[in-house]
This record gives structure tokens, C-alpha cells and sequence, in this order.
């Protein structure tokens, strides 16, 4: 379990102090697949960073298994960094070493036997589907190659957290997919715990369980993934979640509906069943709504044409329907 | 072709000179870098960028570094004439020479090694860092084979430089084509001593040129 006790990160800089993490709490769980989200310069890299002390949090506590790492020695420190692998938007592999070697790189550090250490790369190298590829030099990879690689490394020691800074971000659509699966694999197959820090909504949905919005260094919102995105309470939330639903909501003066799709509801056709069971007519000006893990989450915004007593009956009926919705009349956000 | 230069073919004098500019650069480079490149890693570890950053130390052999190459050689020949008496007992000659050479050259090193290896990517050194390397493992294995081509790269430059200096022995009394050149062309009036002096010497750095950026190459992953 990964612990972090109101931590603050303020950098000393030129133009005087720049607080990069205000006040974070967070817990990771065992065997989770915690996602971070924000805009860029939200702090995530500095987040991820407190966990193995790349970056030293300016007060609070970062506890890994209990254990407060801003107080480890140095030589501890090594040993708990063996423990959480990383890997990094860049991959960042040693350029003038094979991939094999790149893979050894950390048994190297732990001083693991030359024999055992050639073994471990071989079944790593298998793990991620390059035993082919234990010769060639990383400037002869593909991105999602050498990321496969970056991943191999991290995983040599067998550490029992994984951390990701933007992982995926330098890969098109495919390998990012092919990735996503990949971390997947390792933490369903080891049991290792996932921190993926990232500025993309579909990295979250396609494999996280629960995720952190982060917003100028601080946090925004926790929660399962599933509840965060059907309806994601905070501005920054919203924002990342489904930017056009913004827009859409700052529109009109009528009376607005918002309607959630958390994945606990019946698929019933509702909006078609409130034109014809009450006559309402609604006029759509948003609709996103996506498949995760086979449930149906999203939004769906509607403007009503009429008055008072067709919002009384369109709210009537959705109550009756054990829909989950926010009604507002005006330029309010829902 | 002037009788002297048939007799300094023929007494061996010219392939004397080539040894003594041979032995001189290499004994000097090696020195230099033996001094250099440890001041180098120093440099760029204690940078304020760097894997431990001390101020002081940093600015203290920084300054010392600039000092010793604000010199120019001519000069730095006769100030460190007794320093070369302390260190090789003469103030005159090949060994006094290389005393020189190295004082001139082992700053220099220190900056090329300390640019060398500041263009290691500073991702890789924190990839590392997160595994759980000490300092001086990402010294010795980040640092130093990342920036592996780029360090011979300056070793060559070095070595021309310090090819360069060496033709200036004979103000001291030393060898090598560059003396010839003075003594026997400059001084006696023969041309073409001075021309084939300095052809051998092209020859020479070309050789170095060619056969260091070759081994640069090649030992460099990150093209091929």
C-alpha cells in the first residue's frame, strides 16, 4: 500500500516560490491500478515522483507499506526504489547498451549473479515478447518496442509497484493500446500494484481502477473510475471527462437536464419513452456515452422547449424511473 | 630539394623529430587525461544540475580550470618553467616538455570530459536513479558509456591540440618536427624544411583525426 500524507512540493525558483503539490492525500492499494489524471503542469510528474523520492516532497509523509521513505537512508532508499519499477514517456533506455543488457541494467545494480541475472532477461524478454529483439540496440526499436523494453527493466527486480509517468503518451493508438494491455497482464499475472500518471482519459478508462484528478497541485476528486466518469463532481473532472459537455452546459436559458449513465441503471429507452408516455419533447444538445468493462456510463443533456409543467413532469418521470439526473434552469452549470 | 633536407632525411633527424612529436602527444594526452578526466566527472557531477551539487568545490576548480587555460602556451612554457624542475628535476628538454603539455592540456580535458558528459539524457540518469543506482554507479555506468563516443570524439581533439603545443619544444629545448622546423629551416634559411616539417605534421593529425572518429563511430548504438 502506497500512502501520501499531505504532501507539499514547493520549488525555489528565480521568480520567487512555485507550489507544485498542495495538501495531496492519497491511498494506493494492493494489486489496484491507480490512475492519475490532469491537465499538464497539474503536478502529476511531481506526484509520481515523491513515491521513489526522484523529487523530495517539501513536508508530509509518502508511505510505502508503512514504511515513511522520506526518512530512509540512502542505501535504504536504493532498496525501496528496487521495489517500485518506473517507466517514463521517453522510455529513457541506455542508448549504447543492447536491450538485454538494458534488461540487466537493474540486476546488475542489485548485484544479482551474472547466471541468474541472464535467465531472469531471458524470461522478461519473453514476458514482453522481444527474445528476438535481446541483440538489437534501442535506436533499431519502434516506440512500443522500446517501451516493451522499458517495461522488461522495470520489472527485473520484481518489484511490487510499477510506476508510469505518461507511458503512453509518445505512442499512436495501436501500441498505446498494445501497452495498456501489456501493464494490464503484469499487474493481473504478478499482482503488481500500477500507478499510471497520464494527461488521457482513455488511458484511465481502458485499464484503471480507480482514479485522481489532479488540478494545480492539488487534488480535484478520487474515486472508482466507473463513478468519477459517469459523474465527475469537479470542475477539472468535467472538463477531462467530457470537455464539449462543458460547453454544453453553458448553453441556453431553458430548462436543462442533465441525465447519468453510472452503469447501475436499465438500458431503457428514455428519452423516446418521455416523448411518447408523457408528450414531453426534448431537444438533445449533448449525448456521450461509452462501454466500460460492459457497463454503459455517460451523459446525455436536453433542453426542454416548454415551461414549469413539463420540467415538473419530465422530472416526475425520470424520479419514477430511478434515473440518475441534475435539472437546472438557466446559464448555471448542472 | 636543399642539401639539408637530404642530409636530415638521411641522418635520421626527420624520423627522430616524427618519434619525439609521437611519444610526446601520447605521453601528454595520457597524462592529461589521466588528470583530466577525473576532474571532469567532478565537474559535471557537482554542477548545480548535477548528481551532487557542491557550490564550492564546482566554482573553486572551475575557476582553476579557467585560470590555467586563460594561458596562452608560449607563456605558460616559461611561468611553469619551475614546476617542471620540481616535477622532472629539468627545466629544459622532452620531459620538461611534457610537463607542460600536460599543465596546458588537463584543463582542457576537464571541460571537453565535463561536456561530454553533460550530454547524457538527463531521463536515462533518473531511469537509473529510480532503479536504485548510487551516485557513482550512474557515474560509471550511465555517464561515462553513454557519453563513450563523444569522450573519444574529445580525446581527439585533445591529442591535436596537444599535437599543436608540442611543435613549440624547441623554445625549451625539446624536439620533435616542430624544433626541426625552427632549427634547422627558420634559423638556416631552408624552406623547404620548414614545408616538409609541417606536411609530416598534417600527415600525423589527419591520421589522428581519421582513426579517432572511425573508433567514435563505431562504438556508437545509436546510428546504425
Amino acid at each position: 500500500m502506497i500512502e501520501l500524507i499531505d504532501v507539499n512540493k514547493t520549488y525555489r525558483t528565480a521568480r520567487g516560490d512555485v507550489a507544485a503539490l498542495t495538501g495531496v492525500n492519497l491511498t494506493v492499494e494492493d494489486g489496484e491500478i491507480f490512475g492519475i489524471i490532469g491537465l499538464s503542469g497539474a503536478g502529476k510528474s511531481t506526484l509520481v515522483r515523491c513515491i521513489n523520492m526522484l523529487e523530495r516532497p517539501t513536508s508530509g509523509k509518502v508511505l510505502i507499506d508503512g514504511e515513511d521513505v522520506t526518512k530512509a537512508s540512502p542505501k535504504r532508499l536504493r532498496e525501496i526504489r528496487r521495489n517500485a519499477g518506473m517507466i517514463f514517456q521517453g522510455f529513457n533506455l541506455l542508448e549504447q547498451r543492447t536491450v538485454e543488457e538494458n534488461v540487466r541494467f537493474p540486476l546488475e545494480l542489485a548485484k544479482v549473479k551474472r547466471a541468474d541475472a541472464e535467465k531472469r532477461v531471458k524470461e522478461l524478454l519473453s514476458l514482453v515478447g522481444l527474445e528476438d529483439k535481446n541483440k538489437a540496440y534501442p535506436s533499431q526499436l519502434s516506440g512500443g518496442q522500446k517501451q516493451r523494453v522499458a517495461i522488461a527493466r522495470a520489472l527485473a527486480t520484481n518489484p511490487k509497484y510499477l510506476l508510469c509517468d505518461e507511458a503512453t503518451s509518445a505512442l499512436d493508438r495501436a501500441t498505446t493500446e498494445s501497452i495498456l494491455s501489456l501493464i494490464k497482464d503484469v499487474n493481473a499475472k504478478f499482482g503488481v500494484t500500477v500507478i499510471m500518471i497520464t494527461h488521457e482519459m482513455k488511458v484511465i478508462e481502458r485499464i484503471c481502477d480507480k482514479v485522481a484528478v489532479i488540478c494545480d497541485g492539488k487534488i480535484a476528486e478520487v474515486g472508482k473510475v466507473a463513478d468519477v466518469f459517469s459523474d465527475p463532481k469537479s470542475d477539472t473532472a468535467k472538463e477531462l471527462v467530457l470537455p464539449d459537455l462543458v460547453k454544453s452546459m453553458n448553453a441556453g436559458d431553458g430548462y436543462k437536464f442533465r441525465l447519468i449513465f453510472d452503469g447501475k441503471g436499465s438500458a431503457m429507452p428514455i428519452i423516446s419513452d418521455l416523448a411518447i408516455k408523457k408528450g414531453v419533447a426534448v431537444n438533445i444538445v449533448f449525448a456521450d456515452t461509452k462501454d466500460i468493462n460492459g457497463k454503459i456510463f455517460g451523459h446525455l443533456v436536453f433542453t426542454l422547449s416548454g415551461g414549469r409543467e413539463e420540467f415538473e413532469k419530465t422530472r416526475d418521470f425520470l424520479v419514477g424511473n430511478n434515473v440518475k439526473f441534475v435539472a437546472e434552469k438557466g446559464e448555471k452549470r448542472l | 630539394m636543399s642539401q639539408m633536407l637530404k642530409t636530415l632525411f638521411e641522418d635520421g633527424t626527420i624520423l627522430t623529430g616524427l618519434w619525439e612529436t609521437t611519444y610526446m602527444t601520447a605521453l601528454s594526452t595520457a597524462i592529461a587525461y589521466a588528470i583530466g578526466l577525473p576532474l571532469g566527472i567532478i565537474l559535471c557531477a557537482t554542477d548545480k544540475n548535477g548528481l551532487k551539487p557542491v557550490p564550492w568545490l564546482n566554482k573553486t576548480l572551475g575557476f582553476i580550470v579557467n585560470v590555467l587555460r586563460s594561458f596562452p602556451f608560449i607563456i605558460l612554457m616559461v611561468a611553469f618553467l619551475p614546476a617542471a624542475r620540481v616535477i622532472v628535476g629539468t627545466g629544459l628538454g622532452n620531459k620538461a616538455m611534457i610537463v607542460m603539455l600536460v599543465i596546458a592540456a588537463a584543463p582542457y580535458v576537464a571541460r571537453m570530459v565535463e561536456s561530454s558528459l553533460k550530454e547524457t539524457d538527463r531521463g536515462v540518469i533518473e531511469a537509473a536513479r529510480a532503479m536504485g543506482a548510487s551516485d557513482f554507479e550512474i557515474i560509471r555506468k550511465v555517464y561515462l558509456p553513454e557519453s563513450k563516443p563523444s569522450l573519444i570524439t574529445g580525446a581527439v581533439i585533445s591529442a591535436v591540440t596537444v599535437l599543436g603545443y608540442s611543435a613549440m619544444a624547441a623554445t625549451i629545448g625539446g624536439g620533435g618536427l616542430g624544433a626541426i622546423a625552427v632549427t634547422y629551416g627558420y634559423q638556416r634559411g631552408n624552406r623547404d624544411v620548414i614545408w616538409i616539417a609541417v606536411a609530416i605534421i598534417v600527415i600525423v593529425v589527419q591520421a589522428i583525426q581519421e582513426l579517432g572518429m572511425l573508433v567514435s563511430r563505431k562504438t556508437d548504438k545509436r546510428i546504425n
